[in-house]
């Protein structure tokens, strides 16, 4: 072995030394730079304009927190913060309940593996058309003269077509239901499909009961789902400003609906100040859910 | 050992490729080399980027375009929100675009607009334009001028350069957007449904049709329908309907909570298409509208009447801005488009919508006699008129809606409008919605 390779050697092996001692940097660069660009920098450009000066018409660059002062010193804005959160957990209690059913069938009683699979990729059926299409579907079968009214009239339940079926929270709730659902089912499949059978089987063998299985293995093992589900469930309801524009027809409230009533109007210094505030929430909530069940641990 | 380093070079090689490559990549993505555009067979023609609305951004329009100027048009059709939001944000995205008239205080105020000012030396038609749009506001002398921003309001620009405010009808020699198309707004409603013939504001708060009213969802020109329905019935006098005061707007949006609480209002819609469905599905009875959609629910077959209604019309103009970055042989197509505009065929292919040009006698050479008397002069038509949308729209002997131009265009009571008090207006428009 000559002098010159081994000189070469010890450089490569400096090198990858080097490597070795920054992989971990190397390797979590690609998505770094990623959430840099794609979430960081838009972030920081909606700080900016948060504190843009607004005049009634027109944007300026400048610093100032009126949007902000404006936001807290509006009655309405509370209203659409409760409108916003009552929404969410209505949403979050019925998808909930169905993910849990639905997965708890996928799950423990199915038998075989493929009738398993097919089942749960059955739940993304409605996922085949777009989510403008799935919306707007609600508005033919809710309507006064919908499908379901008719149904109704012509059953003889009611006399007159309910109203409150369409252009209202309920025609919100029902088609956010329709949309989400499978956003609890997914994660909650996946962590009940990793609970060991075993377990189940030692706890009957102790004579526990079905509810005690249910109360005591399955839902605290099922935690790290329902969370991941949750967190699903709240960003797409809080950040949805078509649906509920849609079929309230145009008269109920959230943020997001007052984020783009700014935004389309031009008002961005508002639209942004909007957007910051509800941005805060979520990671509020997030970051709290996160406090509450520790989901690496779990996973 | 020499072999083991051999292998790790390699890899290390391997890798900067792969590095490389995505460099590559990226630097292509960055200069703009995938930009999406089909530059080869267009390199001879002039393109042009128009960003405009359903109104006009359609494909006979282009086709004409196209063929009659030698020029090649990428149009983008977008609602007004997305125009005004491209305009503000995104100057350098279009080099004409199409704004509405009662967005200007917000887009020529600003000066992240990067517009050019248009000269009207340039403008070829200038002088068959209609008078709405010089020093007198008015077409016809004994014509009303209306309440609220009357385009001629904010269509001058002092100077040659944008000077981000107006001049006063007629007092400059540069427009800040040269009109296209303008209309005079009512309600629709259901003739089959309603029985009689409407004729007020003031029957869209009448509470027989609770639960089939339907709005615009849009705050710029829905108060000045429900301002006109509320001045009607006798509940509010307005100062001015197109420009309220914050106590104005106060006391008229109590009237309007009042109004959802007891569910008065069916649903408000933000797409033309939404506002067909309303009519077809029979959520509403009586709504504000759009000219070219009464067209499209009456083809359906269904009875359904643009109102005449003896308050007056809501009025409104949209009309074609130029980018600033425009210059050479590009500012050069861009304004041999703008004159096509006002030279007859876009002004035949809006009319049959029910909409006008700025250039009625122009617009003339390009209808035939029957289709004019029609659509213009308010007369009965000889032969029947097919909707532009296919079908039948009249039979012989109908007249259409409203009348002739001059009733029409003559009696704006106000017109779309942005208020002194627009940001507050948005305020309570977002705290209706929540109420």
């Amino acid at each position: 072995m000559s002098i010159q390779t081994q000189n070469q050697e010890s450089e490569t092996s400096k090198i990858s030394e080097i490597f070795k001692k920054y992989s971990a940097y190397f390797q979590a660069s690609p998505l770094v730079i990623v959430l840099f660009i794609f979430a960081v920098v838009p972030v920081a450009i909606i700080l900016m304009y948060s504190v843009f000066i607004f005049d009634g018409f027109v944007t300026r660059p400048g610093f100032t927190f009126t949007s902000y002062i404006d936001f807290f010193s509006e009655w309405s804005s509370l209203l659409n913060l409760w409108h916003t959160a009552r929404i969410f957990i209505i949403t979050w209690v019925i998808t909930l309940v169905l993910g849990f059913i639905i997965s708890y069938f996928l799950v423990f009683d199915l038998i075989s593996f493929r009738v398993k699979v097919f089942f749960f990729l059955l739940t993304v059926v409605p996922f085949w058309t777009s989510g403008v299409v799935r919306m707007t579907s609600w508005i033919p079968f809710l309507g006064s003269k919908g499908i379901l009214n008719s149904f109704l009239i012509n059953i003889g339940i009611v006399d007159e077509p309910v109203q409150f079926f369409l252009f209202s929270e309920f025609a919100v709730i029902v088609s956010y239901i329709h949309m989400f659902t499978l956003f609890m089912v997914a994660p909650l499949f996946n962590v009940m499909a990793r609970i060991n059978p075993n377990l189940i089987e030692a706890a009957k063998d102790q004579g526990a009961s079905g509810f005690q299985i249910l109360r005591f293995i399955i839902i605290p093992m099922s935690k790290p789902g329902i969370i991941i589900g949750t967190i699903f469930i709240v960003a797409l309801v809080a950040t949805d400003f078509t649906a509920i524009r849609i079929l309230s027809g145009a008269q109920s409230g959230s943020l997001a609906n007052s984020v783009s009533v700014a935004f389309f109007n031009g008002f961005y210094p508002i639209a942004a100040a909007q957007s910051v505030i509800l941005l805060a929430l979520l990671l509020l909530f997030v970051g709290g859910l996160m406090r509450v069940v520790d989901i690496r641990k779990q996973m | 050992m020499s072999e083991i380093t051999k292998k790790v070079n390699s890899k290390v090689s391997r890798r900067s490729v792969l590095k490389g490559t995505a460099a590559a990549a990226g630097a292509a993505v960055g200069t703009g080399a995938i930009s999406g555009f089909p530059t080869l067979w267009a390199q001879e023609k002039v393109v042009l980027r128009s960003v405009g609305s359903g109104v006009s951004h359609i494909e006979p329009w282009q086709k004409q375009a196209e063929k009659d100027l030698g020029i090649k048009i990428e149009m983008t059709a977008l609602g007004f929100d997305g125009i005004q939001n491209k305009i503000l944000t995104q100057p350098k995205s279009f080099d004409i675009a199409e704004p509405a008239g009662n967005q200007m205080r917000r887009i020529w105020g600003s000066p992240a607009a990067k517009l050019q000012p248009i000269e009207i030396k340039r403008l070829k038609h200038w002088d068959e334009c209609i008078g709405m749009y010089k020093s007198s506001m008015k077409t016809w002398s004994d014509a009303k001028i209306g309440d609220g921003q009357h385009p001629a309001k904010v269509l001058y620009n002092p100077g040659k350069k944008k000077a981000n405010k107006f001049a006063k009808a007629g007092g400059s020699d540069y427009l800040t957007f040269m009109p296209t198309v303008h209309n005079a707004d009512t309600l629709g409603y259901r003739r089959d449904l309603v029985g009689y013939e409407i004729e007020t504001w003031a029957e869209m708060l009448n509470p027989k049709w609770k639960g089939k009213v339907c709005l615009q969802a849009f705050p710029d020109i829905c108060m000045m329908d429900l301002a006109m329905a509320i001045e009607a019935r006798g509940d509010i006098k307005y100062g001015n309907k197109g420009n309220m005061t914050k106590e104005e707007i106060d006391k008229t949006f109590v009237i309007l909570n009042d109004l959802k609480k007891q569910g008065h209002f069916r649903a408000f819609w933000t797409t033309f298409m939404e506002s067909v469905n309303f009519m077809t599905n029979g959520e509403a009875v009586i709504q504000s509208m759009w000219s070219p959609a009464v067209t499209l629910v009456q083809t359906q077959g269904i009875d359904v009447v643009y109102a005449d209604l003896k308050e007056g019309y809501r009025g409104w103009t949209i009309g074609n801005v130029l980018a600033g970055h425009l210059k050479g042989k590009k500012l050069d197509a861009a304004y041999e488009l703008l004159n096509w505009q006002w030279a007859g065929f876009p002004g035949a292919l809006f009319g049959r919508q029910g909409y006008y040009a700025p250039t009625p006698e122009r617009t003339k050479k390009f209808m035939s006699a029957d289709e004019y008397a029609y659509w213009i002069d308010g007369k009965p038509t000889k032969d029947g008129i097919t909707s532009p949308f296919g079908g039948p729209l009249a039979k012989p002997g109908d007249v259409r809606d409203g009348g002739s131009y001059k009733n029409r265009m003559g009696n704006i009571a106000v017109w779309n409008s942005e208020y002194d008090e627009f940001a507050y207006l948005v305020k309570k428009w977002s705290a209706f919605q929540a109420a």
